[in-house]
């Protein structure tokens, strides 16, 4: 039995210890340690991106880090997004073109469109569905999930 | 997946300390994005991983008028942004940003990029005991292999290297610092991959208690340019690829120096002499970008399932040898 390690981070920006074993990805952390389910399990190899993450501000797939890699380092989940009461100019847009169906996918799409507006508050289309090519929604409704991008971007 | 042993070491010294004298049973850790991915299917099972994202010194980008030096553990994101490099070598960054989409970017880094392991299907099954495995054979070779090798003679193991930096890299005339137990070593990138045959053996030239320090590239404003034939254009290895460095070639000018790299032919990165040949002294035409194609797919012998990587090595040359050029992308429009 390999020894727990205790890790410190921040996490939605508040100070976070928490006990893993090195090979728990940060994803499972989230979810069974931490019980911050927002961070969805797809695929768990870094091809879905519904796990998607904020690490030190860069969007990753957490399926791919290892939990004692963000020691001393702060991750955004999408519970740390917005409030319910004053949603994320993203969510908003979301709700407003219906971009979503099962949503399994829309943590994963939100964080990543968020990514995307901080780094490029006017993308183009094509930009939008090549920077969303590491997140995939079964249900198919890309278009719909483009074109929220589109609007949040014009807020 | 095995669990392991954690170490984070804060000096390449105290990592390369670590490592061991044969393959397997200790790996180094850097983005995580090929390492975690073997280790959940089994392919990998180290009892000891040695991050190196502890190591400051190991990330960063240096440009000055002689050369640029880029950290091993620079991350591919940094590489795809830095305007320095773009300048100077925008083969590079444009492979950079074609790798994966934004979340692999930010993850994976250059040493992993360069010493990833190879993507076929046998070898990362589990289950099937290919030669890189342990193995008796290679199953590609008559099996399902249309992502394969064109060039095989003489390769036991037909894999085809995945790393999209490495021909834009060694087009470049790249560089690369090592350190093992005994000191530093440097290489030129072109002699730092292997063709692997058997379970001893990686996809590059490195021992197994060796580690990537940084790749140096040296700055001399030449034309250079990376075009991948890909089924997406996104978030998927390129079919082909072909990277182009020389010269000259722009305004009358007769290229020289010519270097031409393929990537995704050969279990290395495949290093086109007889296009370079064909080329070298020439300007850079319609003509004669489509005959440097046709020289670069020469001797090629391709598997049952892969024929059709011929003509997309023709194409990937020319194309690649027009935009070095600055003319236009007639496929674009």
């Amino acid at each position: 039995m390999t020894k727990k390690l205790h890790i410190e981070a921040k996490i939605n920006g508040k100070d976070t210890e928490f006990l893993c074993e090195p090979r728990q990805s940060l994803l499972e952390v989230l979810r069974d340690v931490l019980q911050l389910t927002g961070a969805k399990e797809g695929c768990n190899n870094g091809n879905c991106g519904a796990c998607n993450v904020l690490l030190d501000g860069r969007l990753v797939n957490s399926c791919l880090v290892m939990a004692p890699e963000i020691a001393g380092r702060s991750v955004a989940t999408i519970e740390g997004l917005a409030s319910p009461q004053a949603l994320h100019p993203v969510q908003k847009a979301f709700l407003e073109n219906a971009a979503l169906q099962c949503g399994i996918c829309t943590p994963g799409f939100i964080l990543a469109s968020k990514a995307l507006l901080d780094q490029n508050p006017h993308p183009t289309e094509h930009q939008v569905r090549h920077w969303l090519a590491g997140n995939l929604c079964r249900c198919t409704g890309y278009d719909k999930i483009v074109r929220a991008v589109l609007d949040a971007a014009k807020t | 997946m095995k669990n392991f042993t954690y170490f984070r070491p804060t000096t390449a010294e105290q990592a390369v300390a670590l490592l061991e004298n044969r393959w397997g049973n200790t790996e180094l850790l850097a983005g995580g994005t090929d390492l975690h991915d073997l280790q959940k299917e089994y392919v990998a099972q180290p009892s000891r991983v040695v991050s190196v994202t502890g190591i400051g010194a190991l990330a960063g980008i240096r440009v000055d008028e002689k050369q640029a030096t880029i950290g091993a553990g620079t991350k591919l994101a940094a590489i795809a942004e830095h305007a320095d490099l773009r300048r100077h070598f925008p083969s590079l960054c444009e492979a950079a940003s074609d790798i994966g989409g934004p979340q692999i970017r930010n993850m994976g880094t250059l040493g992993g990029n360069l010493c990833q392991r190879n993507r076929c299907w046998y070898f990362r099954d589990e289950h099937t005991p290919c030669l890189l495995k342990g193995g008796q054979r290679c199953y590609a070779l008559d099996g399902e292999n249309k992502y394969h090798a064109i060039f095989t003679q003489g390769r036991q193991c037909v894999i085809v290297n995945p790393s999209t930096l490495a021909p834009a890299l060694i087009a470049l005339g790249a560089g690369v610092n090592i350190l093992g137990p005994k000191g530093r070593r440097s290489t030129d990138l072109a002699k730092f991959f292997f063709s692997p045959a058997n379970a001893n053996d990686r996809e590059h030239t490195l021992a197994a208690n060796e580690m990537v320090l940084e790749v140096t590239i040296p700055v001399r404003n030449w034309a250079n340019a990376s075009y991948e034939v890909r089924q997406k254009l996104s978030y998927d290895w390129p079919l082909v690829q072909a990277a182009v460095a020389f010269q000259g070639g722009r305004n009358g000018a007769k290229a020289t120096g010519v270097r031409i790299v393929l990537g995704h032919v050969a279990p290395t990165p495949h290093i086109a002499e007889a296009a370079m040949k064909a080329l070298e002294g020439r300007d850079i035409t319609d003509a004669n970008a489509t005959a440097a194609g046709r020289a670069a797919a020469e001797g090629a012998k391709p598997l049952s399932q892969n024929a059709y990587k011929i003509r997309l090595v023709e194409v990937a040359v020319k194309r690649a040898l027009l935009m070095a050029a600055g003319m236009k992308r007639y496929w674009e429009m």
